[in-house]
């Protein structure tokens, strides 16, 4: 079966694979740069596009908290949401997750406040990395779309049930037109069959969900999610292989890109990892030995991917768009805290580099390389930090 | 099988399993329930046990309503037919819980919320709510050299709830289970959210013996402290009468949180009575 290529808003297109994926019920909170895709959603609940119900509630806190309920009781949920509206979920994250509710949500990046700022980076989903979600980080609308229903599949699977938030950068992916192949809704059916948990409020056989537990069975309750999100690792690997069987298009917990002989590796996740393909692609005319390591799977953590990809490596430049105040950026410190133990260690640099929206160009990412080269640089800077305003 | 099983962790003479009980006997076997975080939750559902004959899901503490709401509009796309419940205490609902409530309301899910009232977050050590009533000692409204305790009147939230145009809000106590009951019934036949508030005792809370739980649950009626009555469409439509109304001291004195007013807090407790009249001519309890 052929399937159209379309030029769509990335939001759009995010959009219409929620509807694709046959999920039960939306809920949602409108937040810049989240709103068109609820917009779009609501539109096709409104014009009877779609089954599923769209609850318009009265902020992030219950648009997480009902899809709880909804999914407890066993429909497919969906959301999507951002920066403070993702923070302000920050309690109901952890709850999702304990409880084994494989909601899935599009997490479009954005700044956290204070200052305040609308624009992009990924501030937000990595302060949240700890909440026990899978976090896929899309660097196209096509991968932001077709991450939804990897995403339930491995979700929903029985050994993980776990939530999943797909990240897309904001601006950058949600309100840019690219070409974007939406699939046959025949083919979304064969990929992603209706979800048919187990356990669910029914009071055909009535259960109790979300008993509280003391402390000689708490830690046993943690150690099954840490478990669960271990076997998602493989489980992804599973489901991108049937992903590709049915769509003919192949994603890994990891990409590399023009790795083979790197001395230099460039670490980063989303949109800012298209950049850097020009980058490498031009560093690699002048017979520089660059390549990139993509990380589309933040959580699972793809540990030994990682170490594979660069442990032949000189040297390791991670660029992400976030930091720890007062440490460092977060994958970065992921990244070095798992080589520390491994005798082949390449010398790993980070930047936090487009908070708040800032503009990356080609030049900013080639002069980095360049000054790492050189020995210019700290093990942690903030690139491009205007000095004289500080 | 009981829908609500003996053998919860309730304090002895706790008025809320009471109402649980008579709840779920109003709302029956097709129901779910979602509690949030408080003194039914933790004394019911201690893993791996459960004193729950029905379905029933706990998530966080503010979020009880919109979880409820979830449920509810899940049953909808499935097209299944059953009483979905919110039974949570006075904090999660009029304090923390109050946006989640009110988007409930204002979104017309079809969820009867009941409200137990023991009027302080008792499950934590006692400390005020908004339901708190004046005057009241609580353990972080204390009564002291400079205080006489809770020194704002109990959050109206009947009013707040009728105030979103929703079809039915009732207050009961535990007093008068046949009344529970019976509005418990009314509310499963009304489609549209519902709210009922249960005044339901704490013998630990409150400081008073656990043999007298009903005694407190029908004297805060009788001296019109707690007023019965039953909003339709945002009328009062019918309201418990009081054929002799008690002074409000008889109410008070029987109770720890309110002794200091008997020392050197006299006037406040003229200040508790007059609240009293005006309920009572406010819903026209008197007769």
């Amino acid at each position: 079966m052929i399937n159209e290529m379309q030029i769509l808003e990335g939001s759009k297109a995010v959009a219409l694979t929620v509807k694709s994926c046959r999920v039960d019920v939306i809920s949602a909170y409108p937040i810049t740069p989240q709103t068109h895709i609820v917009e779009d959603l609501a539109q096709m609940v409104a014009d009877g596009e779609t089954d599923a119900e769209y609850i318009k509630v009265e902020s992030e806190f219950s648009a997480l908290s009902t899809l709880i309920g909804a999914s407890a009781t066993g429909a497919r949920t969906y959301s999507s949401t951002t920066s403070q509206g993702l923070a302000l979920m920050f309690e109901v994250l952890f709850n999702a997750s304990g409880m084994r509710l494989p909601i899935v949500m599009t997490t479009v990046n954005r700044s956290l406040s204070a200052p305040l700022s609308i624009w992009n980076d990924q501030q937000d989903s990595i302060s949240v990395r700890d909440a026990g979600w899978i976090q896929f980080y899309a660097e196209d609308n096509q991968e932001a779309c077709d991450l939804l229903p990897i995403a339930y599949k491995v979700a929903e699977d029985k050994d993980i049930l776990l939530p999943a938030m797909c990240c897309m950068d904001g601006y950058i992916l949600t309100h840019t037109f690219e070409p974007v192949e939406i699939p046959e809704q025949s083919l979304t059916d064969e990929f992603l069959p209706s979800y048919q948990p187990k356990y669910v409020l029914d009071p055909e056989n009535p259960l109790t969900f979300g008993a509280y537990a003391d402390p000689s069975i708490y830690t046993e309750f943690r150690y099954q999610q840490h478990d669960a999100m271990l076997k998602a690792y493989k489980k992804f690997e599973e489901v991108v292989r049937e992903f590709e069987k049915v769509f003919g298009r192949r994603y890994g917990l990891v990409e590399e890109y023009k790795l083979e002989d790197a001395e230099i590796v460039l670490i980063s996740m989303g949109s800012l990892v298209g950049t850097m393909k020009d980058v490498v692609d031009e560093l690699r005319r002048d017979e520089e030995k660059v390549g990139i390591l993509k990380i589309i799977s933040y959580r699972p953590f793809p540990a030994e991917k990682i170490y594979k990809a660069i442990k032949d490596a000189k040297v390791v430049l991670v660029l992400e768009k976030d930091v720890s105040v007062g440490m460092e950026g977060g994958l970065l410190s992921d990244i070095k805290s798992f080589m520390y133990n491994r005798e082949d260690r390449p010398s790993i640099f980070g930047f936090s580099i487009g908070l708040g929206g800032r503009d990356v160009t080609i030049g900013d990412i080639k002069g980095l390389v360049s000054r790492v080269k050189r020995r210019e640089a700290e093990e942690f800077e903030f690139l491009n930090l205007r000095r004289e305003v500080l | 099988m009981s829908l609500f099983a003996q053998g919860h962790t309730a304090c002895a003479g706790c008025g809320m399993p009471i109402a649980v009980k008579l709840v779920l006997e109003g709302s029956g076997e097709n129901s779910i329930v979602v509690s949030p975080t408080g003194c039914l939750e933790v004394t019911s559902t201690r893993y791996p046990q459960s004193a729950w004959g029905v379905p029933w899901i706990h998530s966080l503490f503010e979020n009880a309503a919109a979880v409820a709401s979830g449920i509810e509009t899940a049953l909808k796309v499935k097209g299944k037919k059953v009483n979905v419940l919110v039974i949570g205490g006075d904090g999660a609902t009029v304090d923390i819980g109050v946006r989640a409530l009110s988007g409930m309301f204002e979104r017309g899910h079809n969820v009867t919320y009941i409200c137990y009232d023991n009027e302080a977050y008792m499950n934590t050590g006692v400390q005020r709510s908004g339901s708190t009533p004046y005057g009241a000692s609580a353990t972080t409204s204390p009564a002291g050299k400079l205080s006489f305790g809770e020194d704002r009147p109990k959050k109206d939230i009947p009013a707040i709830a009728a105030a979103h145009g929703i079809p039915y809000v009732a207050t009961a106590s535990v007093g008068y289970p046949k009344d529970i009951v019976k509005k418990v019934k009314k509310a499963q036949e009304i489609v549209g959210p519902k709210y009922i508030q249960i005044l339901t005792p704490c013998p630990t809370g409150w400081r008073f013996d656990g043999s007298k739980t009903i005694k407190l649950a029908k004297l805060a009626v009788e001296t019109a402290l707690f007023p019965v009555y039953e909003i339709e469409n945002g009328e009062i439509t019918k309201v418990k009468k009081i054929k002799e109304r008690k002074p409000v001291e008889e109410y008070l004195k029987l109770q720890g949180r309110f002794k200091h007013l008997f020392k050197k807090n006299k006037d406040r407790i003229e200040v508790i009575q007059k609240m009293a009249d005006s309920n009572a001519e406010k819903f026209g309890l008197d007769g």
